[in-house]
Order: structure tokens, then sequence, then C-alpha cells
């Protein structure tokens, strides 16, 4: 089937996909006119009941937990996918060797990118940790923070070399972060159901409203993802760097 | 006005389609998917949206003033990291298939199999 | 005076709104339109920028900042990742 066949295809199926949307999407309530009770009860209870000001990651971690341990593990399979997909074959370790002959010129970071790159990662970090402590006060939470933390490891390495990158995550302590954080969240379920109340139900004392360690067991939770997804994303960006630049360090 | 975010995740999801039916590169194709799944964000930020509604943070507002939906907004928000990871182990495959048969393009591989 | 003060704010937010998802399904048609996928890559962390600031026109500021810093800084990082190796692969083949 040539090109011309398969475009004259999708442009008959995406008309009849349009034709479907459209008459779905037109009985949906116009834009504004939310009509659903779910949302507004959760709004009304989430300060009074939960103590926490961020009505979406007490929804995340505490009213809707189990879906976000669903997800956290999707995250979790995935990057173990990654890393088995590309680990390091039998018949690769001795291409690797014979190449060091050829002299692949890898430009080194310019000063300018150096400068920021060094007066950036130290903020980044600080950030990364603001986010994630601060997640049931204000916008954030462990998922966002996360990212921003691997992002400054990966200021680490934009900054230096392959070796300075590995020396300042080694895989060991990536991995460990990546196990540590996705097994917080059911060892707090497993907990609060050891101690009489249902899976993931928050029985811890709930703080006052406005200090980081209100919420119960939200803030446990929140800083599990954050480590597991700071963890995860390390581990691919090493995994991808490890043969690509292997060369580079030796 | 009232149906437009719902046409712009309709539009964008065949949008996405379209780059994936027409791509001749792989990760051409897994960056098309990651337009795709934008769609539903769209969609589902605008059925929670409430015509003069604040965001469901009430740190410095009193709990009882009308905000938007935060269900939507906490389903979206794990989606967009998750998809992220979900790209890394996509193109891990797109790397091994390069791999194996020295092309990415979808239409050689298609050959290949033949 | 005050019904249309709100009115006022009213119309402002839904011209903004319709203002970024035009912009973005604009957006959208030019990530799929570039062919090669370092240029993608650019194309694609813009896209989820202007995706971000409709997120923030739609009163989601949570939803937002998870779409900048995945999409502006971790999805380019893996395209590249991958072209990378990729390109690796090409320079062994005999």
């Amino acid at each position: 089937m040539n090109r011309k066949t398969r475009l004259a295809l999708f442009a008959a199926g995406a008309a009849v996909l349009a034709g479907v949307f459209a008459i779905a999407f037109a009985g949906l309530p116009p834009l504004g006119n939310y009509r659903g009770p779910y949302g507004q009860m959760v709004n009304a209870l989430v300060v009074p009941e939960r103590n926490v000001t961020d009505a979406v990651t007490a929804v995340n971690f505490d009213i809707r937990g189990f879906d976000t341990l669903g997800e956290e593990f999707i995250l979790f399979i995935s990057v173990m996918g990654a890393a088995l997909l590309l680990r390091r074959q039998s018949d690769e370790s001795d291409r690797e060797h014979a190449d060091h002959a050829d002299d692949r010129e890898v430009a080194a970071p310019s000063d300018a990118m150096r400068a920021a790159g060094m007066l950036l990662t130290a903020p980044t970090l600080l950030f990364g940790i603001y986010i994630v402590l601060h997640g049931q006060l204000t916008p954030g939470g462990g998922f966002q923070g996360g990212v921003i933390l691997a992002s400054g490891a990966l200021l680490v390495y934009l900054v230096g070399e392959f070796g300075n990158f590995r020396a300042a995550v080694p895989r060991a302590v990536v991995h460990a972060m990546e196990a540590i954080g996705a097994g917080v969240y059911p060892a707090v379920g497993l907990a609060t159901l050891a101690a009489g109340g249902a899976f993931l139900q928050n029985i811890l004392p709930l703080g006052a409203r406005g200090s980081i360690l209100s919420g119960g067991t939200i803030p446990i939770i929140n800083a599990g993802v954050a480590l597991e997804v700071c963890g995860g994303i390390t581990l691919v960006m090493i995994v991808y760097l490890e043969e690509t630049l292997e060369q580079k360090e030796e | 006005m009232s149906h437009f975010p719902y046409g712009v995740a309709a539009w964008l999801f065949l949008v996405g389609l379209y780059g994936i039916v027409t791509s001749r590169n792989l990760v051409h194709l897994v960056i098309s998917l990651a337009v795709l799944q934008s769609s539903t964000y769209i969609l589902l930020l605008g059925v929670g949206y409430r015509t003069g509604a604040v965001a469901p943070i009430f740190a410095t507002i009193p709990p009882s003033t009308p905000a938007v939906d935060p269900v939507v907004q906490a389903l979206v928000l794990t989606d967009i990291v998750v998809e992220v990871t979900v790209v890394a182990l996509i193109l891990a495959l797109v790397v091994q298939v390069h791999k194996r048969h020295g092309t990415i393009d979808p239409d050689e591989l298609r050959k290949l199999r033949d | 005076m005050r019904k249309s003060t709100s009115a006022r704010r009213r119309s402002h937010d839904r011209g903004a709104a319709s203002c970024g998802l035009s912009l973005v399904a604009i957006a959208a048609l030019v990530v799929v339109r570039t062919r090669d996928p370092v240029a993608q890559s650019v194309t694609v962390s813009f896209y989820g920028v202007l995706l971000a600031v409709l997120f923030v026109l739609f009163q989601a500021p949570d939803v937002a900042l998870s779409q900048i810093v995945v999409c502006a800084v971790a999805l380019p990082l893996m395209i590249l990742l991958a072209l990378a190796k990729i390109k690796k692969q090409r320079e062994h083949e005999p």
C-alpha cells in the first residue's frame, strides 16, 4: 500500500472520526457551565477535613490516592523497561573497545554554558525541594518537584562531562532512590491497614493549616513520589548516556 | 466559544493521527503521539472549567470561593509526567529497532517484513 | 457598575482563552509538519510552553507547572538522547 492510498484512507477515516467527535462534543455542556457535584464537594471539604490548601495535591495523594499509586507504578515499569532494553549486550562490549581508535570530535561546553550551568545547579535543586515540600500548600507536589530535581542532575552533565555526572549521581544511589520512592507509597498503605484503618486512609494527625507537615500522610507520600520520579528520570538519562558517551572518559 | 476547546481537542487528535500516518521517521512518529496525548488534557480541563472561578488553591482565599474542578487537574497532572517516561520507553524500542534493522523509516521497515 | 466589571472580566477571560486555543491548534500543526526530529524537539518544547500558558488561562497552575518542566526539559532530553544513540549506532555500521 503506497503513500497515496494510505493518505486517502486516512482522510476518509478522519472525516468519519471528525463527524463522530462533533456529535459527541455537541452533547457536552458549553465551556464554563460545569455541572458535576463531585468537584464542588471536594473543594468545599478539602480545607476543613484535611487541613491542606492545595486541593489538587490532596486529590492526588489522599482522596484519589489509589489511582496515583497505579500511575506511579506505570512510571516505574516504563523506566525499568527502558533500562532493560538499553542494557549493554554481550556483543557490544567488544565493539566499544574497538572504536576508541576513531577520533570523534566532541565539542567541550562553552564558557557561557559552564558559567550559567554552575550558577543554576544549586538554585534548581533548591527550587525542586521547595516545590516538593510545599506540595500541599501551593501549586506543586511530588511529580513536578521530582522532574525539577532530575533536571538539576541534567545540569551537572551539561556543564561537565559524563565522568562528572557519573561521580555526582552513582548508579547504585539512583537505583536506591527510585526503589525507596516507589516502595514508600504501598508501605504507607500497608501501615495504615495494619493500624486498623483502610488501605491508604489518612490516619496521621493533620497538623496546623499552612505548615509543611500538614495533611497527615500526604507529605510522606509526596516525598516518596518525588524520590521515585527523580530517580526514574535520572536513571533513564544514565542508561541512554552510558553507551553513547562511554569513550569520552577513557 | 462555548464548544471551542472541545473542537480544538478533536483537531489536535486528528493532527496527531495525521502525523503518525504520514511519518517517515519513527522519532517523528513518537512526537506526533505526544501531540495526540495533549488533546486529552485540553478536553479534560475544558470540562472542568467554571466561568469566573479561580484555581483550586485556597492558601489566601476563603475555602468557599467558587473554584474549578480539582479532580480533572489531578488526572492531567500525573498523566503528563507519566507520558514522558512512556515516551522514553518507546524511544528505547526505536533505538533497538534501529540496531537490528539499520533504519528508522516505517516504509523501509514494512518492506523488510515482507 | 459591578455587573459590568465582572462581565468585562469574563469577556477578557474568554478572549484570552480562545486566543490561546487558536495558537495551540496552529502550533500542533507546525509540530507535526516539522520533519527533522532535531528541529522537532525545539518545536515540541515551544508547543509545550504554549500549552502551559493555556492551562494557566484555564485556572490550572499545578498542571501548567507540570507541563513546563516536562515538555521543556524532559521531553527534548529524551528525544535528543535517542537521536544521539541512533547516530552513534550508524557510525558503528560497516
